[in-house]
């Protein structure tokens, strides 16, 4: 419906659209999954903070040179990097509408994301089994803090994988499906944003 | 006439569907080679030790954030029109807030630190 109103003098009528316009089911969701992921880049700047501030301070307990292993870092690093790469070939084949494409590439995504925490559970085990807990210091609780919650989101990324790859196997993919996998592409693509911030920020300064 | 008609046709029709950002071999192949290189950079630079610690630590913080627009840019699609330039609003918003925050905390941490009580060193290490 429009309504019409009469400007002065003898210039064309000009017409205002008063309805609210249909909005197709989810359209807005990957904006809204954006601003979502901005509040979570909140959150990590919080931590980054903390650990700017706390992490000079190791009550004479040990410091990054003692605890971290660059090789380790770097294999980690690597193990994120490949898993953004295969989650884009996901997301192309998804475009090509190629559903065993996705689960495939969806599946090596989710293996290089398991073997990126194995090695991160693997250096907390050592840590906490020499002694460098994060009681210890407040360096330690705020590494801890961190990079712990840098995990836990790979954790649920993981978990939200494996649903998604199920999903697919079930309904295939249709719009509903290509929304999920979109936005799991924003929420892995952003995980590995904050990674180069905490491997720059607190591994490779902390061995200077 | 015909150019504008057809315009608003491709509007209207971008409208009804879920607009998900097209995703090409090249942009993948291109972020992820140039993140490879910002990666291996700084990882170098720190375990070889070849500069000064001040100069690799500028070096290596100036390498992240351009990593971090190569991420943004070619991983997670983001360019001024995205969502009608909704992301990017938000996104400098979100510049701006953690700026404030990040800067400001260590501003007033630093005064804080510097009024601390001394502690002799080996009262220090009685803390368990």
């Amino acid at each position: 419906m429009s309504s019409t109103t009469l400007p002065a003098g003898n210039d064309k009528p000009v017409y205002y659209e008063i309805d609210e316009h249909p909005h197709p089911e989810g359209h807005s969701t990957l904006l809204g999954f954006w601003i979502y992921l901005m509040s979570d880049c909140l959150i990590f700047a919080i931590l980054f903070a903390c650990y700017a501030v706390l992490g000079g301070n190791f009550a004479a307990g040990p410091g990054p040179k003692d605890l971290f292993d660059l090789n380790l870092i770097a294999l980690n690093t690597a193990m994120l990097l490949f898993s953004s790469l295969t989650y884009g070939l996901a997301m192309i084949a998804m475009q090509n509408r190629n559903l065993r494409h996705v689960q495939m590439w969806l599946a090596v995504t989710g293996l290089f994301g398991a073997a990126f925490l194995a090695i991160e559970l693997y250096e907390f085990s050592h840590l906490i089994h020499i002694g460098a807990t994060p009681q210890r210091s407040a360096f330690l609780s705020a590494f801890f803090t961190l990079v712990g919650t840098h995990g836990l989101h790979v954790t649920f990324g993981l978990v939200w994988l494996v649903t998604l790859i199920v999903q697919l196997g079930r309904h295939g993919l249709n719009p509903a499906n290509q929304r999920r996998v979109a936005c799991l592409s924003l929420f892995w693509h952003f995980l590995d944003v904050i990674w180069i911030g905490v491997f720059t920020f607190v591994y490779l300064m902390g061995m200077l | 006439m015909s150019a504008a008609t057809t315009h608003a046709e491709q509007a209207e029709h971008d409208s009804h569907g879920i607009e998900i950002p097209h995703a090409s071999y090249r942009d993948y192949t291109i972020g992820f080679v140039l993140s490879v290189i910002l990666t291996a950079i700084p990882f170098a630079l720190v375990m070889t030790g070849a500069l000064s610690p001040a100069v690799t630590g500028v070096t290596i913080l100036g390498l992240a954030v351009v990593q971090i627009v190569v991420h943004m840019v070619y991983f997670l699609h983001m360019s001024p029109k995205a969502e009608g330039g909704w992301s990017i609003t938000s996104l400098i918003f979100t510049i701006i807030v953690v700026g404030i925050m990040l800067s400001g905390s260590l501003w007033v941490m630093s005064h804080l630190n510097t009024n601390m009580m001394p502690q002799a060193h080996e009262e220090m290490s009685q803390i368990p």
